[in-house]
């Protein structure tokens, strides 16, 4: 049986703006409706209303989304288009969709909930280019199961692909499948994921760990927040074949805790999987074993690093270390360890769901934010132009403003300037244009902006989320940033611009780490795109040393 | 044992297989300067002057972490690791408080020693003057802060040889400091046997002996080399 | 380069004059150094007041600590052909610098003025005879530039005469090695 069905977004972005408390009302509302219903003698309404994870264009949240129970269903935005919504008025539209909802309800027998348009609210059509132009995959269910209920993932075909693969038995098929699709790290660096899953299992020994990276610490990125928060058994499924195809049998998900909803989410999903027998010993009735354990950082942003990471997790400082010895050769307690980003594993089962090369060239998650008029989650084919993303799907600059640059890959990324919007997003596309694809943060600064400030900004950020343990980055980005900040007080000259630039390399070759070496990046591509700001900034220059060197 | 061969700045090495980069290119006569390794510890790869290039790559290796393999082609001088050598150094003394003056460790300190070796007559980055703390809690030794670079041998050597783990490093980034304990007073942790090690093998003047003045503290790196010499052979006669 | 008496200067910042002491211990070799050079300003050789213009050479000695020695050292850069960073607290602010780490002029003096006085401490306070402390001591070459260091605390009368002996000679020194650049 399938009614009509209310999902409303319950993910961290419109929860902030009241989603929890409309779901709450809703189900309530349902439910005495339900039971007056059976005390008269009716037939019980044939509605549900489900907490679900994100529905994509954040910004005009919340989102509620009405399913007719004949198929079809439309998106409604709450929101106040973009205007910050008082408590105040989130309030009263809460209490007027609940309240309207109710007049729904007691019309009859959920076709007139399907029919139903919530007050004050925005249909998004379905033609919206940010809902059309999207593939999704990765989050092909987020957004349509309830998160904390494993039937409704079970429902839509969780734990499938595992099932297939533990029947086949055949571990290096599955590292082959992965292989062709061409699938590389969906945290940054891009290294291709089928190489990666033939070194670990290749590792001798017998004792193998699986760790997902879900350390999400950029500025302004939130994928792999939606993909924890709105389907977490898509991650789990993905990291089981994983540690079946390299021979693991346990596993870490090492998630920060300014996530505690994503945290909730994948404590209920572990223990309800364990609970179905997709995790824990004996799978499906197979001798295949995995164990998986939730490790919460404790707000340090070098613990994304992968050697840091794995510190964490063996319960020592979060510090780097130089490699090799790669993780793949001695990772968590010295064994060896496969470490995936949330994305990466979640590609997984749609990989073998669709097959190697119906599957490539894959996609990616984005997170779009900052001065465009439509923020939100958003997956798509990888190669897709900047500017679909941003002016198509995004909608551009808010009124009146042009967009300047969108910054890609966070405090370890750059600024890919408005000229080269056309430039596909792929890895070797944004690392030409002297930033990379980072992890999917995607903030796009309008024309207001002075890029400077922007490269002081992310500085700032790497110099507070440096470790300390050596020295380029744990001093050369304070040197940096202060030199950033005598830019934009105005007291800089040429001097201190050649200083700038001859550091940011030093910072960036001397570095121990990936965070250290990319922490000067921000600063170097908005010198090659953006100098003008720099150099607007400048003093005159001083009294330049005698040239005449001859007493 | 195996042997592998490399060249270091253009002069052919055969050393034993398994050796670092670091132990190669001193056998060949190659100065690396180094500051965080010391022969006894463990590596860290932290303070990155050891950086060497490798031919065939545009990344750079610290040598003291660096397996040394068949073939391989190490430059250890380059304008590019000098600019880095020397900023380095001016990074180390920038951002702490050195008065080389006043210390104790003048005339031998190894910091003091790396900015004549990479050429510092000046720091090209503004000092940060930061407000930091001494220490002088232990009846025998005094920490001086305002004087370490964060190298973590006296943290290793305690670990490591010692046993005790009085050290460890605490708080992040530019806040980073030496810790006693849980960052206890110097004197109130139990676990101090007072050896002295991390004195010994402190390459500034941070770490000290308290009757010591200006210019008489002196490091003795090679009291641990003995001692880890005569551990791992079981030689304890000289 | 002709064989005209250069014109050579000395200053004093904020130092303790050890690097001019220093520069006295050149001994029988200022009698050479009289025949090269001219002293046409210095605190140990000259009685001249004002910094004059036209100097080929100015040693710099000490920090930049207050509004005189600011004012001083910008006569010095519009005046000097070659200006040299002379001595540790013209390079590092040194000791002089450890005020810095009070965080400011202010905590300086009354830390020194008021909280150690016994009994009748007051601030000192005299515009226009007394100079006013600059929030933080600074090392010459971050406020002018600067064409050659010669560290030391102080630098030995050797290597002031190394660095010395080629600016005689129209050549601009180059210091090397423990003997000529190390600190302290």
């Amino acid at each position: 049986m399938s009614g009509a069905c209310l999902r409303i977004c319950t993910a961290a972005s419109c929860r902030s703006r009241g989603a929890e408390t409309l779901r709450q009302r809703c189900s309530a509302l349902l439910e005495s409706a339900n039971s007056a219903s059976a005390t008269q003698g009716v037939a019980g309404r044939d509605v549900t209303v489900k907490g679900v994870g994100c529905l994509g264009p954040c910004s005009e949240g919340p989102l509620l989304a009405v399913d007719a129970a004949a198929g079809g269903s439309r998106l409604f935005s709450l929101g106040t288009n973009g205007q910050a919504g008082s408590a105040a008025v989130i309030e009263a539209a809460i209490k007027a969709v609940a309240a309207d909802l109710h007049t729904a309800v007691a019309d009859g027998d959920g076709s007139a909930v399907a029919q139903w348009s919530p007050p004050h609210s925005r249909e998004l059509p379905a033609d919206d280019p940010f809902l059309a132009l999207q593939l999704r995959r990765v989050l092909a269910q987020c957004g349509r199961i309830d998160p904390a209920e494993i039937a409704d993932a079970l429902a839509a075909g969780a734990y499938r692909q595992l099932q297939a693969v533990l029947q086949r038995n055949d571990p290096a098929g599955v590292i082959e499948l992965v292989r062709r699709s061409g699938l590389r790290g969906r945290g940054g660096a891009g290294y291709p994921t089928g190489l990666k899953w033939a070194t670990v299992a290749a590792m001798p020994g017998g004792e193998k760990v699986v760790v997902c990276n879900a350390d999400e610490g950029d500025p302004g990125a939130f994928m792999d927040r939606t993909v924890l928060e709105g389907d977490p058994h898509t991650l789990l499924e993905g990291m089981a074949i994983a540690a079946h195809a390299v021979g693991a049998d346990r596993g870490f998900i090492y998630v920060r805790a300014e996530y505690p909803l994503a945290i909730e989410r994948l404590r209920i999903a572990i223990a309800q999987a364990e609970q179905h027998g997709w995790l824990g010993t004996a799978i499906a009735g197979s001798d295949f074993s995995f164990h998986v354990e939730l490790r919460v950082g404790a707000g340090a942003y070098v613990c994304g690093e992968e050697t840091a990471l794995i510190h964490s997790i063996e319960g020592r400082r979060g510090v780097p270390r130089p490699r090799p010895p790669y993780p793949a050769q001695r990772g968590v307690f010295g064994l060896p360890t496969l470490i995936n980003n949330v994305e990466t594993f979640a590609n997984i089962p749609a990989l073998l769901r669709l097959g190697p090369e119906a599957y490539a060239p894959g996609t990616k998650v984005f997170s779009l934010t900052g001065q465009v008029r439509r923020s939100g989650v958003l997956e798509v084919p990888m190669g897709t132009p900047l500017r679909t993303i941003v002016e198509t799907m995004g909608g551009g600059a808010p009124a009146g403003r042009r967009i300047k640059a969108v910054q890609t890959g966070g405090p370890s990324g750059g600024c890919v300037p408005a000229s080269a919007l056309d430039t596909p997003v792929d890895y070797e596309s944004l690392q030409a244009l002297g930033t990379i694809m980072g992890s999917g943060g995607m903030v796009v600064l309008d024309d207001t902006t002075n890029m400077v400030d922007i490269a002081a900004f992310f500085m700032a950020f790497s110099r507070e989320e440096s470790c300390g343990k050596c020295i380029p980055c744990r001093s050369g980005t304070v040197q940096l940033e202060m030199l950033l900040r005598k830019l934009l007080s105005r007291q800089a000259s040429e001097l201190d611009l050649a200083q700038l630039e001859r550091l940011c390399p030093v910072v960036s070759e001397a570095s121990l780490c990936g965070l250290g070496q990319s922490a000067p990046r921000p600063v170097l591509s908005t010198l090659r795109h953006f100098r003008g700001d720099y150099l607007a900034l400048l003093e005159p220059t001083p009294a330049a040393p005698p040239q005449e060197q001859n007493p | 044992m195996s042997v592998c061969t490399l060249r270091i700045d253009n002069r052919d090495v055969a050393i034993a297989a398994g050796a670092s980069v670091l132990e190669a290119a001193r056998a060949a006569g190659a100065a690396i300067p180094t500051l965080c390794h010391l022969d006894g510890l463990s590596p860290v790869a932290a303070c990155r002057l050891c950086l060497v290039e490798l031919e065939g790559s545009d990344k750079l290796q610290a040598a003291c972490v660096t397996a040394v393999a068949d073939g391989m082609q190490v430059r250890t001088d380059s304008p590019r690791l000098r600019e880095i050598r020397r900023s380095v150094i001016e990074l180390l003394f920038t951002e702490g408080n050195h008065v080389c003056a006043i210390c104790v460790a003048n005339g031998h300190c190894e910091l003091q020693d790396l900015a004549v070796t990479v050429g510092m007559d000046h720091s090209r980055l503004p000092y940060r003057f930061p407000d930091r703390h001494v220490d002088l809690s232990h009846p025998l030794f005094g920490l001086d802060h305002n004087r370490c670079i964060l190298c973590s041998r006296c943290v290793r050597v305690c670990d490591e040889v010692e046993g005790a783990h009085v050290w460890d490093i605490g708080w992040r980034g530019e806040h980073c400091r030496i810790i006693a304990g849980l960052d206890e007073p110097w004197e109130a942790v139990n676990a101090c046997t007072h050896c002295g090690k991390c004195v010994e093998v402190c390459p500034t003047g941070a770490l000290f002996h308290k009757a010591d003045t200006s210019e008489e503290k002196q490091g003795h790196p090679e009291r641990l080399q003995a001692l880890v010499h005569a551990r791992n052979h079981q030689q304890w006669q000289p | 380069m002709t064989n005209a008496k250069i014109r050579l200067a000395t200053v004093w910042l904020a130092g303790c004059s050890g690097c001019h002491m220093s520069f006295l211990d050149l001994d029988e070799w200022l009698l050479e150094l009289a025949e090269r050079a001219e002293i046409v300003y210095s605190p140990v050789a000259s009685d001249i007041k004002t910094f004059p213009s036209n100097v080929d050479v100015c040693l710099v000695e000490g920090g930049v600590a207050n509004t005189d020695n600011l004012e001083l050292l910008h006569q010095v850069r519009a005046n000097s052909r070659v200006l040299v960073s002379f001595g540790d607290c013209a390079i590092t602010a040194n000791i002089p610098g450890m005020r810095n780490m009070l965080n400011g002029a202010d905590p300086v003096l009354r830390r020194s003025y008021l909280e150690l006085a016994d009994g009748s401490g007051q601030l000192p306070h005299a515009p226009g005879i007394v100079p006013e402390l600059l929030e933080r001591v600074v090392p010459v070459h971050e406020l002018v530039p600067v064409d050659v260091w010669l560290p030391g605390c102080p630098p030995s009368a050797e290597r002031i005469r190394a660095a010395l002996e080629p600016l005689l000679a129209g050549e601009m020194p180059q210091l090397s090695g423990a003997d000529q650049i190390r600190f302290g």
